[in-house]
């Protein structure tokens, strides 16, 4: 029994085993070893990925029903694994420019993922709960990674206080339900809530939600994010907006559908409240960013309020569009932040202004032609590959008859296209700057290639196996 | 597949594109004629396809259909409508690309690449039978378009390339949703099932706000037309032509594919509505036209004057009206375009669009001075021009509806005359007003190359319009017949005479 449970978590084994062999080596060989750690953290990472296909993606309920195997988990944790693979790659050349290449990033990374697959598998609350903190607790050092950095350091304290705040009102909120329902399993808190909420079990829904919405930065939760996206070193604000926003997003879909499922009623109107509220206000007030980070960690509050109304659709139809919606997401937003970490200036500097990408189409035209495809893409305009997820979160939505909302939804598209169309006119309208330092990378240049095509127009060939697997993940909560 | 053996289509569309992305890799002169050749050969295509296409034939043809994207389908095929504003298309953009040669000096690679990504979308556009395909045509064509206006555009053209790209998204994206429910509830998404499908009268009004929407604002209409001005003042020259051209085209391809098939009942309860913005627009706008100092900004104020006659025509549900708007979208296609290229001319020497720094060009630009008289003529709306034949056609349609729109309608004519004529008094007639306007050298054979084909054609289309009628005929017909349940009835009744009792009659009658 016990065995086949080792068996159904093997790509958290793979991962917890890895991280720690890792850490033995950096101890021993130092911060010399970063690379070959950094490979073979990728190594562990596929092979996590690619343990998915066997039992751990599909094998059912583990250790009791604290944790499930499913093909939900699944999707989600390929999308995680390959953000992590991102992150580290990315991460390498910017280190080693600023003289803080270490060991323990790699490993850092290993550990949150870890953490993220153990959220999108939980099916019990306190699983939920030392998955979150997994995750949460390596992100507060990532945050902070360059320790003599001013900005680094306020952005992991920031990051850590308010993150601790948000674990201790979700902390309550299971706590409530678990005095209420008297139990943290998913499917016991789904069946006491099938003859509707009392006000205690109720009280306990939105704390938990407003400790999850903290970790997807959703409005009205979303203060830290263009702090600590700014401040946070660009390789980890990179991961930062990428993984553990899939991770938090499939672990609010799972309880919302799984556990708080039967009041539906309760839940929904929160998340269309807060889903409304991430796009207007990640629209309006992404208009005054001067810092391409900061611009970023706004557009991230409004893609997530895109994302959340799939959920709001409630719909197994509405479930898909969300994961597909973070699987585009993560493209756009990793190839947007290749992008911004390519933006150096003579000296090799790391420059974060929007100005300064004055005249980019002249100087360097290919990541301009990237960028602009990335912005334009974010925007969700046609023919761009971001316009896909869009369309399906909103024909989720109508197809549950909650057409006034999409309108309105729709509508708010139109404030956050303002902002990605500045950065576009600063680029291909504006007179040069001074250029940026060459690209140093190959494997760089060939990662914002790979998104950019991704995203481009041919992206609507993988419609087909996106919305097969996408619906599969689906169908596993319903 | 169709009668040519070959995905025609898809090769009119995939052509521009490739080349496109080619261009982007070479030199600047590489790229003209590149650019070139690929909108010859697309010409060419087009020529073969309507001499293929079969008049009186089958209402879809060269219908291809490949289900690529799972939700929707890479479905192309035309109608007799679609075939006239695609030969449209292809006609002009070879001229866009000469009107560009020189003007165009700065990031050529760049600039004919978006024009081909243009004439991809915009034939896209309407050639899709997809519903979401036609979407996705129809939005992306903001993108080359933005960046035309932004980048090789005038000194004010970022205000313009905003103005322009977030007026039509806004108008776009509600229709989006219509399209989401309408596929929802008819169980597709193909485009001549959804023509025949009946949507429940209440949701067809809501469901036509939202495409009158996206419409009005692309078409435009008064009182969301004020992006155009801007956009066109601000564009260059060929990006100009294209806009009037073509893409103002696509409000009135929707009003006659989607709104008025798809929706009859709402098309009907809302014609007031249509009326009214458009008698707005032709008296206001035309008004306003007349008091412009800027030469472009004219010509575009008569571009919205010109656009109500079309929704005049479209929403008078009659085969007069239909035809009539269908022909004023040609002829407005090809006489704006060559408006705008007439200005380009001047501007390319004198770099200035006020109108009071010209006069007297009939001195030195005898040639110039005809070619600008000939179109000035063809916007008027001269017997034996283009424009004659869809005006005419769309006000007796009108007139077949409701007389009061009619009569208001009818002095947006002479209020064209009006402006069109002090414009070209002002610019060609007098004295020079500046020593450069008196320097000015008359057109190189480039330009003329540019603009004698569109005089012929607006000759032909003038004098024998049965060659461009013929095709849409039938699809006029079958519209006709999907929305006559609907029609609303005219004002002006035919009333049964009442016959006099006749003296001699009744004598008669009484003798027996």
């Amino acid at each position: 029994m016990m065995s086949g449970s080792l068996l159904l978590t093997l790509p958290e084994v793979i991962l917890s085993v890895g991280a720690l062999l890792l850490l033995m080596i950096a101890a021993f060989a130092g911060d010399r070893a970063t690379q070959l750690i950094s490979a073979l953290a990728v190594l562990l990472l596929a092979a996590a990925g690619v343990s998915l296909f066997g039992p751990a993606g599909s094998g059912g309920s583990a250790f009791g029903g604290l944790y499930v195997a499913d093909s939900f988990a699944a999707f989600a944790k390929l999308l995680i694994y390959g953000a992590a693979i991102v992150s580290i790659i990315l991460a390498h050349g910017y280190f080693e420019r600023a003289g803080a290449l270490r060991a323990e990033y790699p490993i850092l990374l290993l550990l949150s993922s870890v953490g993220m697959g153990m959220m999108v598998s939980a099916t019990d609350l306190l699983t939920l709960y030392v998955g979150l903190e997994l995750q949460s607790l390596s992100a507060y050092v990532l945050a902070s990674f360059m320790r003599r950095d001013l900005r680094s350091a306020e952005a992991g304290l920031k990051y850590f206080v308010l993150g601790a705040l948000a674990s201790g009102i979700l902390l309550y909120g299971i706590s409530l339900l678990y005095g209420f329902t008297g139990t943290t399993l998913f499917s016991g808190v789904a069946s006491a809530a099938s003859d509707g909420l009392s006000t205690g079990e109720l009280f306990g829904v939105v704390f938990v939600l407003a400790g999850l919405a903290f970790k997807i930065s959703a409005v009205p939760f979303h203060m830290w994010t263009p702090d600590v996206y700014e401040g946070a070193p660009t390789p980890v604000t990179a991961f930062f907006a990428s993984a553990p926003k899939v991770a938090a997003m499939g672990l609010l879909v799972r309880v919302a559908i799984d556990a708080m499922g039967p009041a539906g009623t309760s839940w929904q109107q929160i998340v269309i409240f807060s889903a409304l509220a991430s796009t207007i206000l990640g629209g309006v007030a992404a208009i005054g960013q001067s810092n391409m980070k900061r611009l970023l960690a706004y557009s991230s509050i409004n893609n997530v309020g895109f994302a959340l109304f799939g959920l709001a659709a409630g719909s197994a139809d509405g479930v898909a569009a969300t994961m597909t919606y973070m699987a585009v997401y993560i493209v756009m937003t990793l190839g947007s932040f290749l992008c911004v970490l390519q933006m150096r200036d003579a000296a090799g500097n790391q420059v974060e202004t929007i100005a300064s990408l004055s005249g980019l189409s002249r100087t360097r035209p290919g990541l301009a032609a990237a960028f602009a495809i990335f912005m334009f893409s974010l925007a969700g305009i046609p023919p761009l590959f971001g316009f896909w997820p869009k369309f399906l979160v909103f024909d989720a939505l109508v197809a549950v008859g909650l057409w006034p909302l999409a309108m309105i939804g729709i509508a708010t598209s139109v404030i956050g296209a303002y902002y990605y169309l500045k950065i576009v006119k600063t680029m291909y309208f504006d007179e040069p700057e001074a250029a940026y330092a060459p690209m140093e990378s190959k494997v760089e240049g060939g990662l914002i290639a790979l998104s950019a095509l991704a995203v481009s127009p041919l992206g609507y060939l993988a419609i087909p196996f996106l919305a097969a697997t996408s619906m599969a993940a689906a169908k596993a909560l319903f | 597949m169709n009668q040519l053996g070959f995905p025609i289509l898809t090769l009119l569309i995939a052509l521009p594109l490739l080349t496109g992305v080619l261009c982007l890799f070479t030199s600047a002169s590489t790229a003209r004629w590149l650019a070139l050749g690929a909108t010859v050969a697309d010409f060419l295509l087009g020529i073969l396809l309507w001499t293929s296409y079969d008049v009186g034939g089958a209402q879809w043809q060269f219908v291809e259909s490949v289900p690529l994207f799972g939700r929707f389908a890479w479905a192309l095929g035309i109608d007799g409508i679609a075939l006239m504003l695609i030969e449209l298309s292809v006609f002009l953009m070879p001229i866009c690309i000469l009107a560009s040669w020189d003007s165009i000096e700065k990031r050529v690679p760049e600039y004919m690449a978006a024009f081909l990504l243009m004439e991809s979308l915009m034939i896209g556009v309407f050639a899709a039978q997809d519903l979401f395909l036609f979407y996705l045509f129809f939005e992306a064509g903001l993108i080359p378009m933005y960046l035309i206006i932004g980048i090789w555009g005038g000194a004010n053209r970022i205000y313009a390339s905003y103005k322009f790209f977030l007026y039509t998204l806004l108008g776009s994206v509600l229709m989006l949703i219509a399209m989401l429910w309408m596929a929802r509830q008819a169980g597709t998404t193909d485009i001549p099932t959804l023509m025949a499908y009946d949507f429940p009268v209440q949701a067809q009004t809501w469901l036509f706000l939202a495409f009158f929407a996206s419409f009005a604002v692309k078409m435009p209409m008064w009182p969301v037309h004020t992006w155009l001005p801007d956009a066109h003042v601000q564009a260059p020259t060929a990006g100009s032509v294209i806009l009037a051209g073509v893409l103002l085209k696509m409000g009135g391809y929707g009003f006659i594919r989607f709104s008025l098939p798809m929706f009859p009942e709402a098309s009907s309860t809302l014609v007031w509505l249509v009326f009214g913005l458009s008698m707005v627009a032709v008296v206001y706008t035309s008004l306003v036209a007349l008091v412009q100092n800027d030469m472009k900004k004219l010509i575009a104020y008569s571009s919205v004057a010109h656009m109500a006659f079309v929704t005049i025509g479209l929403f008078a549900f009659n085969r007069q009206g239909i035809e009539g708007g269908l022909m004023v979208m040609l002829a407005h296609g090809l006489v704006s375009g060559a408006l705008f290229l007439c200005v380009g001319v001047v501007y390319d020497r004198m770099h200035t669009r006020e109108i009071d720094r010209y006069g007297g060009l009939s001195n030195n630009m005898p040639k110039y001075a005809l070619l600008f008289m000939f179109f000035t003529m063809a916007s008027v709306g001269l017997p034996g021009t283009a424009n004659f034949v869809g005006e005419f056609l769309s006000l007796v349609g009108a007139y077949g509806a409701n007389s009061w729109v009619a009569a208001v309608a009818t002095t947006g004519i002479i209020l064209g005359a009006a402006y069109m004529l002090y414009l070209y008094r002002r610019i060609a007639f007098g004295e020079a007003r500046t020593t450069e306007a008196a320097k000015m050298l008359d057109l190189r054979p480039r330009e003329i190359l540019c603009l004698v084909p569109i005089a012929l054609a607006t000759l032909w289309m003038g004098v024998y319009p049965e060659s461009f009628l013929a095709p849409m005929r039938a699809d006029v017909g079958t519209l006709l017949a999907r929305v006559e349940r609907a029609r609303p009835q005219s004002d002006a009744q035919l009333a049964m005479g009442k016959a006099p009792a006749l003296p001699a009659a009744a004598a008669h009658g009484e003798a027996h």
